[in-house]
């Protein structure tokens, strides 16, 4: 397990002068999975603002080769690379030991590369899987998507007098790829840097498909302060709203309990996007959202004791 | 590689490389954001452990780190965001208003 010094003399493989937002979630999270590596890399990056941002023609913000594809096919992509690297490797034209990681944002991975990530991840390709969560679509304004959570206000579910927010509870991605039986699932959070960087160092060292799911607040979309980035990852992880946990072949593992589980209204009540729901009116929102959100973490706790 | 496109603006179509590939990595370190940027950051190093937490935590890779120790911050690329003043511990970088 590397120490911050240790990583600190790393090669930087993001590098500033990218054009993503200041207090960006998602260049931080990036910037840890990079850190995490010790071998080359190729990256591919599904469509969404880390893609647009750091790869603006002529410049790019990747120290390692990276690929640009669409936004539904990042997994076949670099399932794609895998397998030339492998055919490559068997006839001796490659000696190198190399890694793959895919990022997607979750518009490319819940909802629009959901079905090039499944069929990935049956096939069994040695690749990583990162999806870094901001719970909308971002990069084209904030619309929502599988990843927004209950209530909260986007640009297609706005807030008013009829509808407050979206009325949908948020897809659990984790549980779905737990279902393909892959060798290793994750979740982590920017604000648990250590958690981070032993889970990618983990995933890259099996052999198999594997996929990590992490909170990447975003200033904008969520409606808070740039400088607060990392509390509001920490505050998901304490509230129980994003539980840190490992899957290493179906079995489950809890990497950080917090000491005293706060109520997610202490989360909520710092975003602009839930604003709305501490409306009188609203309180039956708050109350379904606490609800969903412990039995969630009830579910969790009881997989980890059973399994 | 380092790939010279000063001139890119006067490029014909067919002087751009196949596919816009970019043959040169990690380029955008050449393009400067740090005029983005409202409020800087100033570390008081009485107060600075070298945690390196401000390092972990900065989204533009612009806190310069020099054997084990951080030696200072890269204003050509901090847009000001404020993180790493928000997540030290010891309180030791203070958001100071940008100068005009």
């Amino acid at each position: 397990m590397a120490s911050l010094r240790e990583l600190a003399k790393k090669k930087n493989l993001l590098t500033g002068g990218h054009r993503l937002c200041a207090g960006c979630g998602a260049s931080i999270t990036i910037r840890q999975v990079l850190l995490a590596s010790n071998y080359p890399l190729v990256c591919g990056v599904a469509t969404g603002c880390l893609e647009v941002s750091t790869t603006i023609y002529p410049y790019t913000a990747w120290r390692c080769s990276y690929i640009h594809t669409a936004f539904e096919s990042v997994a076949a992509t670099i399932s794609g690379v895998e397998a030339a690297y492998r055919a490559l490797k068997k006839k001796g034209k490659i000696e190198r030991e190399m890694k793959f990681i895919a990022f997607g944002g979750d518009g490319g991975t819940y909802d629009i590369g959901f079905q090039a990530l499944s069929g990935a991840l049956e096939r069994g390709h040695r690749m990583l899987y990162v999806c870094y969560d901001n719970q909308a679509y971002m990069n084209t304004g904030i619309q929502r998507s599988g990843a927004t959570p209950l209530g909260a206000w986007t640009t297609t579910t706005p807030a008013g007098k009829v509808i407050p927010g979206k009325p949908n509870w948020r897809k659990d991605l984790t549980a779905c790829v737990v279902a393909h039986n892959i060798p290793y699932v994750a979740q982590a959070s920017p604000s648990h840097w250590k958690d981070l960087v032993s889970k990618v160092e983990k995933a890259l060292e099996t052999d198999g498909p594997t996929f990590i799911n992490i909170l990447a607040p975003c200033p904008r979309g969520w409606r808070y302060p740039e400088s607060k980035t990392i509390k509001m990852a920490k505050l998901a992880v304490d509230s129980c709203f994003w539980p840190l946990y490992e899957v290493e072949e179906g079995k489950y593992k809890l990497n950080y309990q917090p000491k005293e589980k706060k109520p997610v209204v202490e989360w909520l009540q710092l975003q602009g996007r839930f604003k709305h729901l501490f409306k009188p009116e609203n309180q039956a929102i708050l109350e379904k959202f606490q609800a969903n959100v412990d039995k969630a973490w009830e579910n969790l706790l009881a997989l980890a004791q059973k399994t | 590689m380092k790939w010279d496109i000063r001139k890119i603006k006067e490029w014909k179509f067919y002087e751009h490389p196949q596919g816009i590939t970019i043959p040169e990595a990690g380029n955008a370190h050449y393009y400067p954001t740090g005029s983005w940027r409202s409020q800087r950051p100033e570390i008081n190093w009485d107060k600075c452990t070298h945690c390196l937490f401000c390092f972990i935590y900065c989204p533009d890779s612009s806190i310069i780190v020099k054997g084990e120790k951080v030696v200072g911050i890269d204003l050509a690329h901090c847009k000001g965001c404020g993180v790493c003043a928000e997540e030290c511990p010891k309180q030791a970088i203070e958001m100071l208003k940008e100068r005009v």
